[in-house]
């Protein structure tokens, strides 16, 4: 799992039909210590996350087994929001 | 599987009810040296691991496996606190 942070949404009418429903979001991958690394991830959100939030994303198969997701075509998920982080 | 260091930890309220009840910790993946390499990542944590410990963790879909029956949306799981690492040299 990785932390990003929410930073837009995206829009698609035409998509698989087994997505209808579900809130697609761009997130960036940040480090620990909150820095932006490099690339953006379009993830599925199962938890309501917001705009500039961080939160954890799972990715590859695993992604389908967060709730609702079984069976469908998605492979990053928004499984959590995250409230701290404490790095020793 | 990979070695790695527990780092740091998250905490998360708001999350998926696969999760409920995780630990979730900050792991830095380590080569078998124990130099760093790689981005630090967040997993789960199915063996009790404590902070700055040397542990494996895998990932992949396999990651939830070790809570099984229960699904846990996990794509990296530690499953092993380290002893001791003999390396020929």
């Amino acid at each position: 799992m990785i932390l990003a942070r929410v930073v837009g949404t995206v829009v698609a009418t035409r998509k698989d039909p087994r997505l209808e429903g579900f809130k697609l979001l761009v997130v960036k991958p940040v480090t620990p210590d909150g820095k932006d690394e490099s690339g953006y991830v379009i993830a599925i959100d199962t938890v309501s996350a917001g705009s500039q939030e961080t939160v954890i994303v799972v990715s590859g198969s695993s992604a389908r087994m967060a709730e609702g997701c079984k069976d469908k075509p998605v492979d990053a998920s928004i499984v959590g929001i995250v409230d701290t982080v404490s790095l020793k | 599987m990979f070695l790695g260091r527990v780092v740091g930890r998250v905490v998360s309220t708001v999350k998926d009810p696969g999760l409920t009840a995780q630990r979730l910790l900050i792991v830095q993946p380590l080569k078998p040296d124990l130099a760093a390499t790689g981005k630090q990542i967040v997993v789960l944590d199915a063996v009790g691991a404590g902070a700055n410990e040397l542990i494996y963790w895998c990932r992949g879909k396999e990651s939830s496996f070790p809570f099984l029956p229960d699904e846990v949306p996990s794509d990296g799981t530690i499953v092993g606190i380290v002893d001791e690492l003999h390396l020929e040299r």
